[in-house]
């Protein structure tokens, strides 16, 4: 009954999105991390969250709502000379607290600040679907041009306005990414789990491997892993995906514990 | 190394009022001609660092002008580089980005190519850092306290770095080490605390 269920058409749409989005966030965590923007991903999703509740009462598809909310938090963070933490933090208890009194004063808005905070894989659809390969798309296709530029920024911050190269190119697509990965991670996975797979596979793979694109590469299949487990448990013990999805990434961390090992196999700092 | 600029300065820098929210440095008034190596010395506090800020365009000019020419390329290596305390990046991977990735590069940087950032000590990236300023193509090499956290053997493969460069490379340096100044540059401008403005 299980094996049945588990295979059944009808799931195939969801497993496919959740896995597309498994591989784009991760990717994106990965240079979220880099940056030391992590805590951007939780910001960006709870006001998604709150964009995706908002528009019930503006009577426009959630998807926009949420892409509009996520997109004017972005901007606004985009103005600031030196966005950091911190703002992402006041990003998070504006999305969350909104998100949560929209619902409580909203018609259905109790249900869907539900769904949006939880996840609802398994309604998902074609729509989403197209959003997911379109962000995996140009994902794959900018990061040859993107990665070297975040990079750069990274270790040489005025690397760009010293030699009048504009930033603002890389930084809007990446931005973008950023974006739409939260708003449909959100929809998908729910706002805490879309961040735990920004979040954690990277944090997990960086201690573990040596060289950029190993570590981009396990970050990766961290995520898958714990995605296709997520997906397989929460079928099979009939439990909410977006929890089960999180408390699997959580469970990787353990992996952490062989870092200390790596470190003395390769060499210790100063070494 | 693109460029022939006919030996006009690579940068002029006139009468340079420079910092944040107010004024800290200046007006300072030099030059940067190719080739040289060109020192900026200076009690601490004196706004040294703001001056290359100001040329990268980081800090803001409150008066005067940063001329480059036309075209000119810079890297700036700024003073105390962060080490990232957990990214696996290698020190090959950091010179490819910033096109330093020569066949040739130091000996003391041979062992840092294969090492992840995150497992060298703060002199290693120090000197990695410098070296992806110094591999490159760029002509202006600005450099700001590069001999922060370096020991002897760091210091003199430092120094090394810089007497390699060749015309049109022209480097700016910044440091509170006068002797290392003295040793290798053609050239002081002093600068000194901005009085106060009554």
């Amino acid at each position: 009954m299980s094996d049945f269920i588990l295979f059944d058409p009808m799931f195939r749409m969801p497993f496919l999105i959740g896995l597309l989005l498994a591989v784009g966030l991760s990717l994106i965590g990965a240079y979220l991390r880099m940056r030391e923007e992590w805590l951007a991903a939780l910001g960006l999703s709870h006001m998604a969250a709150a964009g995706g509740i908002a528009a019930l009462p503006l009577g426009i598809p959630t998807l926009v709502g949420a892409l509009v909310f996520a997109a004017v938090a972005a901007l606004l963070k985009g103005v600031l000379p030196r966005a950091s933490n911190n703002h992402y933090g006041l990003m998070l208890l504006l999305g969350w607290g909104g998100a949560l009194m929209l619902a409580a004063n909203t018609h259905q808005g109790e249900v869907v600040g539900e769904a949006l905070l939880r996840g609802q894989l398994y309604f998902t659809s074609q729509p989403h679907l197209i959003a997911a390969v379109v962000l995996l798309l140009v994902l794959f296709a900018s990061l040859n041009w993107l990665s070297p530029r975040l990079l750069i920024e990274r270790f040489f911050p005025d690397y760009f306005s010293a030699n009048r190269i504009p930033a603002w190119p890389h930084r809007l697509l990446f931005g973008a990414l950023v974006v739409v990965a939260a708003v449909l991670g959100t929809l998908a996975m729910g706002a805490m789990s879309a961040f735990a797979m920004f979040f954690v596979p990277a944090w997990v793979a960086f201690v573990l491997v040596r060289g950029w694109r190993r570590a981009l590469m396990l970050t990766v299949a961290i995520a898958v892993i714990a995605y296709i487990t997520a997906f397989v448990v929460s079928m099979l013990l009939d439990q909410p995906f977006g929890p089960s999805l999180a408390l699997c990434l959580a469970l990787t961390t353990s992996l952490r514990l062989f870092a200390n090992r790596a470190a003395r196999l390769s060499g210790a700092p100063g070494e | 190394m693109p460029g022939n600029h006919n030996n006009l300065p690579l940068l002029t820098v006139d009468r340079l009022v420079a910092g944040y929210t107010g004024p800290v440095v200046g007006p300072v008034s030099f030059a940067v001609q190719p080739g040289e190596v060109l020192g900026l010395s200076g009690p601490n506090g004196a706004g040294k660092s703001t001056i290359l800020k100001a040329i990268t365009g980081e800090a803001r000019r409150f008066e005067g002008e940063v001329t480059p020419c036309n075209g000119l390329t810079v890297t700036h290596h700024q003073q105390r580089p962060e080490l990232p305390p957990e990214l696996p990046l290698l020190g090959r991977e950091l010179l490819r980005v910033m096109s330093a990735d020569r066949r040739d590069a130091p000996a003391i940087i041979q062992p840092l190519l294969d090492r992840p950032i995150n497992r060298m000590s703060g002199g290693q990236f120090q000197l990695l850092e410098a070296w992806a300023c110094l591999g490159g193509d760029a002509e202006l090499v600005l450099l700001d306290e590069p001999t922060n956290n370096l020991d002897g053997d760091a210091m003199e493969a430092l120094a090394d770095f810089i007497r390699a460069a060749r015309p049109p490379r022209a480097i700016l340096m910044v440091s509170h080490e006068r002797d290392f100044l003295q040793a290798n540059c053609s050239r002081i401008v002093e600068v000194s605390h901005r009085k106060a403005e009554t």
